[in-house]
């Protein structure tokens, strides 16, 4: 019984496991969508503040 | 029954691999020439909002980029050039690339919409759109009149920049664009004068592929002749002072020279080469020289009062 227990626990996971070149990679892009995606998040929020309430007027 | 699932390997890809899909040089170039077409025009702008217009611009162009190199990655593969360019080279999947330029493309159109002004956001698009479909899927492989055509995508930049600033397009930014226009085929058919072996194992139609290196080098001449006068035509029209006329003449006859000097070229691709460099200098030459001429009275009314 408590072998068997320790057999199914030292069994690899099932699925696609990343090498430690895809793993720093793939971190390294998450860290860039991150920054990306605060930019962005600031950027809406100043150009609110220098728009103020015209902020929905897009003069075409 | 048994179903075969295929998994795609984990991607590799690293931040700069995605930044080199967005052909960062060619963007540098965009964003001047959009800068300069902001700079020169008439009314004020936030700098918040210029700079919103300017990196907006600069995704855009970056979107393209990666569209581009996404759709040609079979021919990349086979030109020396462009064989390490991340998707040839392996490093980022095609499905990636188009996925990441889509969403480059999307955001910047949609966000230069939603905070500089509808106009500058539509010329974007068809930017872009020129850019990837037009030239990308279609000139280039048909046509040795690819780059002359599709020119009109890089030239757009300084009219979309002017279009951020005023809501709206006029004669000076649209003499902006015939110049980048008439300047394309020039700059590109000297690269391809001495990459013509690349194009030719690739299959792209260049006209030195196609017409042979001496026609290429009489329509590089022809090309110069229009682009020197077109590039002093802000300054004999009045857009532009006599700072920007002294040196777009003298800079449009340095490249006379030079084009009748590739054109004189019989042995070897020297002259084609210094071509292609110089006529780099020469755009930026040009544009930085009107952001002068244009600044330097306002920054000295500004100083004086």
């Amino acid at each position: 019984m408590t072998l068997c227990l320790a057999m199914e626990r030292d069994k690899p996971e099932p699925g696609i496991r990343l090498t430690e070149r895809q793993l720093r990679a793939r971190r390294a892009r998450s860290i860039a969508i991150a920054v990306s995606l605060g930019v962005l998040v600031i950027l809406f929020y100043i150009v609110t503040l220098v728009k103020g309430p015209g902020v929905l007027v897009r003069p075409l | 029954m048994s179903l075969s699932v295929t998994r795609a390997e984990p991607s590799i890809a690293e931040v700069g691999d995605y930044i080199e899909l967005m052909k960062p040089r060619v963007m540098s170039l965009v964003v001047f020439t959009a800068l300069v077409g902001l700079l020169i025009a008439p009314g004020h702008l936030h700098p918040v909002i210029a700079l919103t217009a300017l990196v907006c611009i600069a995704v855009g162009a970056g979107a393209a980029g990666s569209l581009n190199m996404w759709y040609d990655a079979d021919i990349d593969g086979r030109m020396s050039r462009t064989a390490a360019r991340p998707i040839p080279a392996g490093r980022i999947a095609p499905g990636e690339a188009l996925a990441f330029g889509l969403t480059l493309a999307g955001f910047s159109v949609v966000v230069l919409g939603l905070l500089v002004n509808l106009v500058a956001a539509a010329l974007l698009a068809a930017t872009i759109a020129f850019y990837v479909v037009i030239y990308t899927m279609w000139l280039k492989r048909s046509t040795p009149q690819n780059i002359v055509i599709g020119g009109a995508a890089g030239a757009l930049p300084p009219m979309i920049g002017w279009a951020a600033a005023t809501g709206g397009i006029a004669i000076e930014p649209f003499l902006l664009f015939l110049i980048i226009f008439f300047w394309t085929p020039p700059h590109f058919w000297a690269l391809s004068l001495y990459r013509s072996a690349d194009y030719e194992r690739a299959g792209v139609p260049m006209l030195p592929v196609v017409a042979g290196l001496a026609e290429t080098r009489k329509r590089i001449l022809l090309y110069t002749l229009v682009l020197a006068p077109l590039g002093a035509a802000p300054w004999f029209l009045g857009y532009a002072g006599m700072l920007y006329g002294v040196v777009a003449v003298a800079a449009g006859a340095g490249m006379i020279i030079l084009a009748l000097r590739v054109r004189a070229e019989e042995d070897g691709h020297a002259a084609s080469k210094r071509l292609f460099g110089l006529s780099i200098l020469y755009l930026f030459v040009l544009f930085a020289t009107l952001l002068v001429d244009r600044a330097a009275p306002v920054l000295f009314g500004h100083f004086a009062a």
